[in-house]
This record gives structure tokens, C-alpha cells and sequence, in this order.
């Protein structure tokens, strides 16, 4: 079945690793199809940022996602460009403390920044704590993927943290659902 | 095997007008390849487009004969690929300094192992006799009619100052000298640039005064000043003549060089 | 992994030991993974000053034997014009990859586009025949690079690879093959002059550094290689050959996919506006849809458009206002209708949807 994911956030916050991560997470480690796009703009830090995932267990024909199921949207910017028109029965998360607007679809408040300056004491591991959180509620990817993909794409020497703002984000994940 | 030798006979004559120096500077340049005793079958030359770069298709070894401009570009991209070429760049004021100044000024950064002859004529002679950048102040030429207004590079300033290994300005008059200054340049890895200053009888000296080949090679012999005589009279704080064109060997270094056999 | 790298990872296992390029969205991917690959390949890696000097030194690279390739965008192919004119006239395969961006000038660095299509084909001066890939996937970055070495190598030439910013950075699933085709160009026998063409119009390559003494030029020239300007029948006879030796391989190196050949309705598409056209014909069988899908754009395969007899309409979406279109026309009695998308993004289903509609109602 074809999901498409839209993450947005401001440039900085690794929103298009975040996309690429899962995006190889469900090729390399689900043996699903997977096509990862994004927007590019002339701003490395800053702005609004966006990237997307179609996932789908046939391969896929249109790479773009236009209208999606699931958005994680990390930014007020990212949520007034790339969220406030998601469609009634899509799901989105959103970062609690940066994103104030509230959607008009289904949505989960995930205190990933609060949690990654807070608890892991790293703020750069937001994007992973939202991926965590991303995985457990929605399953687009499985545990084990999700994982070996986070290994797979971030610096050596910060695995455990990495792995740990994961697990955190599942906690979170769990949470939001229930 | 003579420098002789090292040309293409069944593309004689060549194209260049009675009195023209290339000739001359083509000859000093296959001496010094011959004198180091590189073999014609690992040696390459490059050019652009301009009098200049029709030296190449004389000679009998593998040649390049690019675009306006790039022949630098072209070199650095043989040598790269197989630094165990001989490569040796022919070209002139127009292509390297004009069109070509970009590709100058890098090739001298990266001082890739190159040696680059120019010859330089203070004129765009195969198009008929236009101004270029070593134009000097004053010249006549078809599209300073009444004068050159801007000034001229000074391509030997220009080759130290972006990190050549070796720099050499002669002119054709001083044939023993430019054949040793390129032996030099051949024999230093890194970019070795030698400037010629060549006289161009129909299109520079019909216009200002040098029409006859004697007249060149007196203006040479007279306007010449050697570097160390310079050095001395700036230190000195006297005076140099405007008009004259400082010769002789203006750095060599052992810099860090690109495309060397490692 | 993205489509830039692949083309990169393509280029390697087709041969390619040689990088010259310079910066620019959207390809610059390309550059960085020659930029990290070749050292470590025994391979060469320069970034020049600028994108005439990057194609300038890989027409040098290439004459010493190394399979060579650049990667740009409009501007930087601007740039180069010149000096592909050169390769195509001195005969030097190499690859050139450009991942368009909507143009004129600067057009939109980060958006894609189709718009450098007869740039390609006629953007040099003088007569000429190109050959010209348009992958629509990351699979195909990497395949369609192999094959234009390939091409490139057999028919002495430059060969293009018209990528768009959507498939270059866009990432998704690839197979790397164990083990790929490679063809390498016929080195030049002794006893012949370095360009006396073959029956196929294309000469032996002597390579610099192994004897043939080759004067290569981009004046015109005769069968040993030196310039004679002024004779008429020499030239025309070279130029005739050049663009012959392209052109008459036209059937041959035809590079297409059919889909539906009894279809009446036919998308004639390439790059990643197929994706789109692939994504409406399978979720509307009922529509009686046919595609035709160019891998290979030029030499532009008319005969592959006669493989729908019964075609009433082609629909030609591209992300520009219609290059091929024009190209298509030249070669069918039925209407052919452009179907533009300038901006940067693909084609939605909708639209598409929309074209077919009118273009049934004509």
C-alpha cells in the first residue's frame, strides 16, 4: 500500500536526514520501495526545510508526494507552508514547544526538542527523538529498520546517543497514541 | 637527431608572414626539448587559437590544437591524466592573457607541470592586427586607431605573483638565452612560464614603426634591460626608461607541483 | 541512494577514470562523489575554474586514453558549448551529464527542469548529430551512464546524459549490477591515417604518448589530421561524416520502452515527467493509454512512433514548452499536443488527466 510522509521543520534540524533515514530504513532493511524527494532552497540554516518519503511494497510510478497521510512537522514556518492544508485524514506530528498552530486533522504533540535539550541534553538529536516517535506510532517502518538506518547515516562516536533519542522518541510515540 | 627532426616536413611552409618571430621562438623551444633529449613520442603540444598556436602543427610529436583561450585547460586535463607526458603549451598575448587570462592564473596556481611558451606581439595578428592586453599605451593597431588607452598586463607579474615555479622573460633577439630559459623551464617540475616579446611586422610594426625585421631586432636589442640591471637602478632609486622591457629569469622555486610523475 | 551518485557510481563501472567538473545546482553530487571515489580508484579528480576549463581538460584527459566525464547544469552547459563543438569535430568520446534546472540564465537552481533539450542537439555552432539519454530513475542514472560511456567510446563523440533535477536528487531503490558491459574505443592500427573512418564513419583513436605522432585540431581537417580550410568538398565530406556516423546508427542505438501499442491516446515522454505519465497509465487501464518512453532521446527514434498504428493523438509532456514535441510532429500525420510544465515541479496525475480529456475532444 503507497504512504506518503511529509517532514518539515527550519534548515538545521536535519529534516532531510531524518527523510533520508527513513527512507532507507524501508528499502535497505523492510524490503519495501521507497522514494525520498525534498525542496531545496538557497538557505542551509534557517527557513522552512521540507522533504518527503513515498513508501510502497510495489515499486513506485510518481516519486512526489502532493497530499499526504503522515506529516511531521518540526517548525511554525514548516506547519504554515507545508501543514496547516493537510487533508482531514491525515496524521500529523508535530514538535510541541516550536510548532503553535494546531492542525484541523488528527495530530500528536511530540516534545521531541523539549526532550532532546532536556533529557539527552543535545538538541541536535531532535530530528531522531521525532523519528523515534514517527516509527511507533505509525509503523511506516519497523523497529529493527529504523535502528540499523539511524547507525547506518549518523557520525561515529554518537550511535548510543543517537539510538537512545530513538528509544525516547518511541516513549513518546507510545504515549501520543494511547 | 637534430631540432629539425622534430618537425612535421610534409606541413612546410608554415603561415607565418616573412620577419614574424615565431618561427624563431618555435626553433629556440625545439632546441631545448632536443637538448634535454625528451623522446617525440612522450611529448605533446598544446595551443589555442592565434599565430602562435598554429606551432604545434608543425611538429612532429602528438598535438593539441584547441579553442581560443583554453589551451591551458586542455594541458592540465593531459598532464593529469597521464603526468608521464612531456606537455609544452604554445600561445600568445591574445589567448592567454585575453580570453584566456582565467585559465592563466590557475594553471599557475595549481603550478601544474607544464612549461607555457607565450608569444607575445602586443597584437592579435592572425585576426588582422587588433589591440590586446600587452597592447602598450599609445600603440596603433586597428581597434586602437587612435592609441591604446588601457594598460597592459604584465604577464611575467601576473605568472609570479599566482605561484609559478619558474618565470623567464626574453625576447626573439635573445635566441641563446630563451633556448636555456625554456631547457629550465623543462627541466623544473611545476609550471615554468616563459614570455617571449615577438614582433609581428605586418600587423604591430606596419602601424608603429617596426616594419622591418632590422628594426625589430634592433628595438630589442636596444630596449632590453636584464633584471639584475633593473633590480639595481629601482633600488638605487633611478630612473627606468617607460619603454623598457626587462629580461632574464624572475623566480625559481621548488613549490609543491600538480601532474609530476609521483 | 540519490541519483547523482549513481551516475557517479555508473561512470566508475563503465570505466571512467577521470573527473573534470565545477560546481553547480543541481548536479554538484556528482562532482562530490568523483571528488571522494577517483582517489581511491587509482582515478583522477580536478575541479577547474570554471565549466569551459572543466570540459577542456576532459577533452585532454581523454587523449591520453582515460575515459573521461564532466557534470553540469544550464549555465555551466552554456559555458561549454564551445568546447563540445571541439570534442564533436576531433572525435573525443566523453560523457557529459546535465541535471537541468529551469532556465533562461539562473533561472531556478533548485527546481527542475527539461529546458536544455535542443541545446543539446543544436546548442553548438555548426552542423551536428548528438546522442542524447534521459534516465527516469536513480536505477537509470546509473545505467543510462554506463551506456553513454558506451556509446561514447563506440562512436567517438560526446554523449549526453539530459538528467533533470527531480531524478538527480531524488532517492530511492537501486540495484548495483555484479558485473556491466564496457566498451572501449578501437585503437588506431598502424598503416592507417588517425582519421580514415571505417564502414561505420568512425576512425581508429590514437591514443597520445603511443607513437601515432596525431595532430589534433578543430579547424578542418584531412585523413591525417591537418587543417585544410578552404576546400569545400574536404569539408563538407567530414561534416557529412561526423554527423553521419550518428545518424545512420539511428535504429541501432534506439533506446525505448512500449507500453500499450494498441493504444490510441500515446504519452510520448522521457526524464521524470514518465513518471507521472507511468503513475496515470496504471491506475487507469480503462483509458486505453499507450506509452512510449524515450531512454534515448537523440538521435530521436521517429520509427519507434510507428509502433501505434493506431494512434489518433500523442501527448508530449515535458518540463519545457515543448522541445520533443516539436521533434514528434516532424514525424506524424495525427495532432501532436505539448504538454508543458514549466516551474520545477512534475506533472501531477491531474493534469495529466486533463490533457487527455482535451485532447480527445479535439
Amino acid at each position: 500500500m503507497r504512504r506518503e510522509l511529509r517532514l518539515s521543520g527550519f534548515g538545521g534540524q536535519g529534516i532531510m536526514l531524518a527523510a533520508v533515514i527513513v527512507g532507507r530504513a524501508a528499502v535497505m532493511y523492510d524490503g519495501m520501495y521507497a522514494v525520498q524527494t525534498q525542496v531545496y532552497g538557497p538557505e542551509a540554516r534557517g527557513g522552512a526545510s521540507m522533504a518527503a518519503v513515498v513508501f510502497d511494497d510495489e515499486p513506485i510510478l510518481y516519486p512526489k508526494v502532493s497530499d499526504p497521510d503522515i506529516l511531521v512537522i518540526m517548525s511554525q514556518e514548516g506547519f504554515e507552508k507545508y501543514g496547516a492544508n493537510a487533508r482531514a485524514d491525515a496524521l500529523m506530528l508535530l514538535d510541541r514547544g516550536l510548532v503553535h498552530s494546531r492542525p484541523s486533522c488528527r495530530y500528536y504533540e511530540i516534545p521531541a526538542t523539549e526532550d532532546a535539550r532536556g533529557i539527552l541534553g543535545k538538541v541536535i538529536v531532535a530530528n531522531i527523538v521525532m523519528l523515534g516517535a514517527l516509527v511507533a506510532s505509525t509503523g511506516v517502518v519497523s523497529r529493527e529498520a529504523i535502528e540499523r538506518a539511524v547507525l547506518d547515516q549518523v557520525p561515529k562516536g554518537t550511535e548510543d546517543l543517537n539510538l537512545r533519542a530513538l528509544r525516547q522518541g518511541y516513549t513518546r510515540g507510545e504515549e501520543a497514541r494511547e | 637527431m637534430s631540432f629539425a627532426d622534430w618537425l612535421r616536413a610534409d606541413r612546410l611552409p608554415h603561415i607565418w608572414c616573412s620577419g614574424c618571430s615565431n618561427g624563431t621562438i618555435l626553433n629556440c623551444t625545439l632546441a631545448a626539448v632536443e637538448a634535454e633529449g625528451w623522446d617525440p613520442d612522450r611529448t605533446v603540444f598544446v595551443s589555442g587559437i592565434g599565430c602562435s598556436s598554429r606551432a604545434p602543427g608543425y611538429i612532429s610529436t602528438d598535438s593539441l590544437h584547441t579553442t581560443h583561450g583554453r589551451a591551458l585547460a586542455f594541458a592540465t586535463g593531459v598532464k593529469l591524466a597521464d603526468p608521464s607526458l612531456n606537455v609544452v603549451v604554445f600561445t600568445g598575448d591574445g589567448d592567454l592573457a585575453a580570453i584566456g587570462g582565467n585559465h592563466f592564473i590557475h594553471a599557475c596556481r595549481r603550478n601544474i607541470d607544464l612549461t607555457v611558451v607565450c608569444m607575445n606581439n602586443l597584437i592579435y595578428g592572425m585576426t588582422g592586427g587588433q589591440g590586446s592586453p600587452t597592447t602598450p599605451i599609445g600603440a596603433l593597431s586597428t581597434t586602437t586607431p587612435y592609441g591604446a588607452s588601457e594598460p597592459a598586463f604584465d604577464l611575467v607579474a601576473l605568472a609570479v605573483a599566482a605561484g609559478a615555479n619558474h618565470v623567464a622573460r626574453w625576447t626573439a633577439y635573445h635566441v641563446r638565452e630563451l633556448e636555456r630559459a625554456v631547457q629550465t623551464g623543462l627541466e623544473t617540475p611545476g609550471l615554468s612560464f616563459i614570455e617571449v616579446r615577438a614582433g609581428c611586422p605586418t600587423n604591430y610594426g606596419r602601424k608603429n614603426r617596426l616594419r622591418e625585421v632590422t628594426d625589430l631586432a634592433e628595438y630589442f636589442r636596444t630596449k632590453s634591460m636584464l633584471k639584475a640591471k633593473f633590480d639595481r637602478l629601482v633600488a638605487e632609486g633611478r630612473p627606468v626608461p617607460s619603454d623598457a622591457i626587462v629580461v632574464g629569469e624572475f623566480v625559481r622555486r621548488s613549490n609543491p607541483a600538480m601532474g609530476v610523475v609521483p | 541512494m540519490q541519483g547523482n551518485t549513481a551516475s557517479a557510481e555508473g561512470a566508475i563501472a563503465a570505466g571512467c577514470r577521470f573527473f573534470g567538473g565545477y560546481p553547480i545546482t543541481p548536479s554538484t553530487e556528482v562532482a562530490e562523489a568523483m571528488a571522494r571515489r577517483m582517489p581511491k580508484i587509482g582515478g583522477v579528480f580536478v575541479q577547474m575554474e570554471d565549466e569551459i576549463a572543466s570540459i577542456a581538460a576532459v577533452i585532454g584527459a581523454s587523449w591520453t586514453g582515460k575515459k573521461a566525464m564532466t557534470s553540469t547544469s544550464g549555465p555551466g552547459f552554456s559555458l561549454m558549448l564551445e568546447n563540445i563543438g571541439f570534442a564533436l569535430m576531433t572525435e573525443t568520446p566523453l560523457v557529459i551529464v546535465n541535471v537541468q534546472r529551469g532556465g533562461p540564465s539562473t533561472g531556478q537552481p533548485t527546481m527542475s527542469a527539461q529546458g536544455d533539450m535542443l541545446q543539446c542537439r543544436f546548442g553548438s555552432h555548426g552542423d551536428m548529430a548528438v546522442i542524447a539519454l534521459a534516465p527516469d530513475s536513480v536505477q537509470e542514472m546509473y545505467d543510462l551512464t554506463v551506456k553513454a560511456f558506451n556509446l561514447a567510446e563506440r562512436f567517438r563523440c560526446p554523449a549526453f546524459l539530459m538528467a533533470d533535477e527531480i531524478i538527480g536528487h531524488m532517492r530511492e531503490r537501486i540495484e548495483l549490477p555484479d558485473h556491466v558491459d564496457v566498451v572501449d574505443r578501437r585503437p588506431l592500427e598502424s598503416g592507417h591515417l588517425p582519421y580514415e573512418a571505417g564502414e561505420d564513419g568512425v576512425p581508429g583513436f590514437p591514443v597520445f604518448g603511443t607513437g601515432h605522432r596525431v595532430h589534433v585540431t578543430g579547424l578542418t581537417h584531412d585523413e591525417r589530421g591537418y587543417p585544410v580550410t578552404t576546400d569545400p568538398v574536404l569539408h563538407e565530406a567530414l561534416v557529412r561524416r561526423l554527423v553521419g556516423k550518428v545518424e545512420n546508427a539511428r535504429r541501432e542505438i534506439a533506446d525505448y520502452r512500449v507500453t500499450n501499442p494498441d493504444a490510441e491516446v500515446v504519452f510520448v515522454c522521457y526524464g521524470s515527467p514518465a513518471r507521472a505519465v507511468q503513475q496515470v497509465v496504471a491506475d487507469h487501464p480503462d483509458l486505453g493509454l499507450g506509452i512510449l518512453r524515450l531512454r534515448l532521446v537523440w538521435p530521436f527514434p521517429e520509427h519507434a512512433l510507428a509502433e501505434f498504428p493506431n494512434a489518433r493523438v500523442f501527448l508530449v509532456p515535458e518540463q519545457n514548452l515543448g522541445q520533443v514535441a516539436r521533434e514528434v510532429e516532424r514525424h506524424v500525420l495525427v495532432p501532436v499536443v505539448s504538454v508543458p510544465k514549466l516551474g520545477g515541479e512534475l506533472h501531477t496525475p491531474a493534469e495529466l488527466l486533463r490533457a487527455i480529456e482535451e485532447a480527445r475532444s479535439r
